[in-house]
């Protein structure tokens, strides 16, 4: 087998999307250490740290618009470099929802909690076990567990929607002035709900990667 | 990029998606060339190996592989341009609308006005433009001065050369660029009103300009020719063909959709051709 230049530059590539996950599963737990904790300085950090991130972003994008026009990739090489572009902007997308969780541990600092995060702690493991799976089946070319990833979403709706009914049902309904305290972390449920879509989305371009199958919004094709 | 699956390319074609390989009109379905069985040896040399293939009509088929695979010779197979070589042999069938290629009666004259071919490097004869594509008419006994100038035009006009050259159509065709001397050759082809053109490697010694004028001209022929190409340039195969054939130490290895070869091969072989892992 011919050794490629190519191959170093898709090591590369490879080793720069685990640094930007790396960096984004690192802000989600910070994010969701901060709610629980409401711990105003570290959201804070989470806050200014999104824009090491966004960097990360811009120069994978760039690695990869210079692979396409230098090398024309074909085959397995054109899936995984069009995988790791998407992977990229999703990785991107979630240290966003990051930062909105983060805003929103701002906006309930110092006042105490509506209620018990511990359905939300569920739903940010969740969030977090889903963002590593799908990176590491990014990793091991591991159709299973890209295709488990993918699963699991159903779960994460269901407690982002339980969570939300018992915001509005057992608070907001009951008691106007919870409302302010309430609504933070119904959006945070929302956002830690999109960060499992995002994951499910990595998996999706997974999947796509090993089998150039494109199952995006045709998950029945599984 | 997304890649539609073989489901969804219905619903997207019946909302007037269209991809190389869909949205074209219905002749595509109509099969052009088709090769059954076909060995083909140079003396003990077994160069092709049982190839079976269709080519539908209006289509560009790219043959891809590495030097010594046997595209070439097959290129030459379709107008029995292999026979000017001494001991050769071939088994199996060739036919083209229907009519075998090999049959005894069948005039190689007339395959060859019906099967046109460029090679890669530039040929012209040593005469001026005009009458470089003047000359298969004039051979196959066309006097009509009138009728042969209107073919010339349209020739060159086909070729994309017209605009460049109709002022100089009496100057020696030497004194055209190297990309120019190909389209001219290929006007020279289109001169005889064929009606599939062989390509080999038409643009290997072309700058990227004239490069670029070529594949457009192939995307322009194709709606009227059935184009066969070969290329070792796997970036210009996938450009210009709507099908791609993998051929490897004489045997037809792969032959699919041009986005299906270099997108999702079905054979290892044929990604690690396809990717250069090797070649």
């Amino acid at each position: 087998m011919m050794k490629r230049y190519l191959d170093d530059e898709l090591k590369q590539l490879n080793i720069n999307i685990l640094k930007m996950a790396a960096m984004v599963e690192e802000a989600i737990h910070r994010s969701v250490e901060a709610l629980r904790k409401q711990d105003k300085k570290e959201a804070l950090s989470v806050i200014k740290n999104d824009q090491k991130i966004d960097d990360m972003e811009v120069a994978i994008e760039e690695e990869v618009i210079d692979l396409f026009a230098l090398f024309q990739p074909l085959a397995c090489d054109l899936r995984f470099i069009t995988t790791g572009m998407h992977i990229n902007t999703e990785l991107e997308r979630i240290a966003d929802l990051t930062v909105n969780i983060s805003q929103r541990v701002l906006d309930l600092a110092d006042q105490p909690l509506v209620k018990p995060v511990n359905d939300i702690d569920k739903l940010a493991n969740q969030a977090k076990v889903m963002v590593k799976n799908s990176i590491d089946s990014f990793v091991n070319r591991d159709q299973e567990l890209a295709k488990e990833v993918i699963f699991s979403d159903k779960e994460s709706n269901r407690l982002r929607t339980s969570i939300i009914r018992e915001l509005i049902d057992d608070y907001m309904m009951k008691d106007s002035s919870s409302i302010p305290k309430a609504v933070p972390l119904l959006l945070v449920a929302r956002d830690l709900e999109r960060i499992c879509d995002h994951a499910a989305s990595i998996a999706e371009d997974v999947i796509y990667m090993i089998q150039a199958k494109v199952i995006k919004h045709h998950r029945e094709l599984l | 990029m997304t890649i539609a699956t073989e489901k969804n390319k219905v619903q997207l074609k019946s909302i007037g998606f269209s991809d190389r390989a869909y949205g074209r009109s219905v002749e595509e379905n109509k099969i052009k060339i088709v090769v059954e069985d076909f060995n083909f040896f140079y003396g003990k040399t077994h160069a092709l190996k049982n190839i079976n293939m269709k080519i539908r009509s209006n289509a560009v088929v790219g043959i891809i592989g590495p030097s010594g695979c046997g595209k070439s010779t097959f290129l030459r197979c379709f107008n029995r341009m292999n026979d000017t070589i001494n001991n050769i042999r071939y088994q199996g069938d060739i036919s083209v609308d229907g009519n075998n290629i090999f049959d005894k009666d069948l005039d190689v004259v007339d395959l060859r006005r019906n099967v046109g071919m460029v090679f890669q490097k530039s040929n012209p004869f040593p005469k001026s433009i005009f009458e470089n594509v003047a000359y298969g008419l004039k051979i196959n006994g066309i006097n009509d001065k009138d009728f042969i100038q209107e073919r010339v035009e349209k020739s060159l006009k086909d070729a994309a050369l017209w605009s460049e050259i109709k002022d100089r159509l009496n100057e020696s065709a030497f004194s055209l660029s190297g990309g120019q001397q190909q389209r001219l050759c290929i006007a020279r082809a289109l001169a005889v009103e064929p009606e599939i053109l062989l390509l080999d490697e038409p643009a290997s010694a072309l700058d990227p300009i004239a490069t670029g004028k070529i594949e457009e001209l192939i995307h322009e022929l194709k709606k009227k020719y059935t184009i066969v190409i070969v290329t070792h340039n796997m970036q210009q195969a996938a450009r210009v063909s709507d099908y791609t054939a993998f051929f490897m130490l004489g045997e037809l290895v792969e032959y699919d959709f041009t986005n299906k070869i270099f997108t999702n091969p079905l054979k290892k072989i044929t990604e690690d051709y396809v990717t250069g892992r090797f070649g």
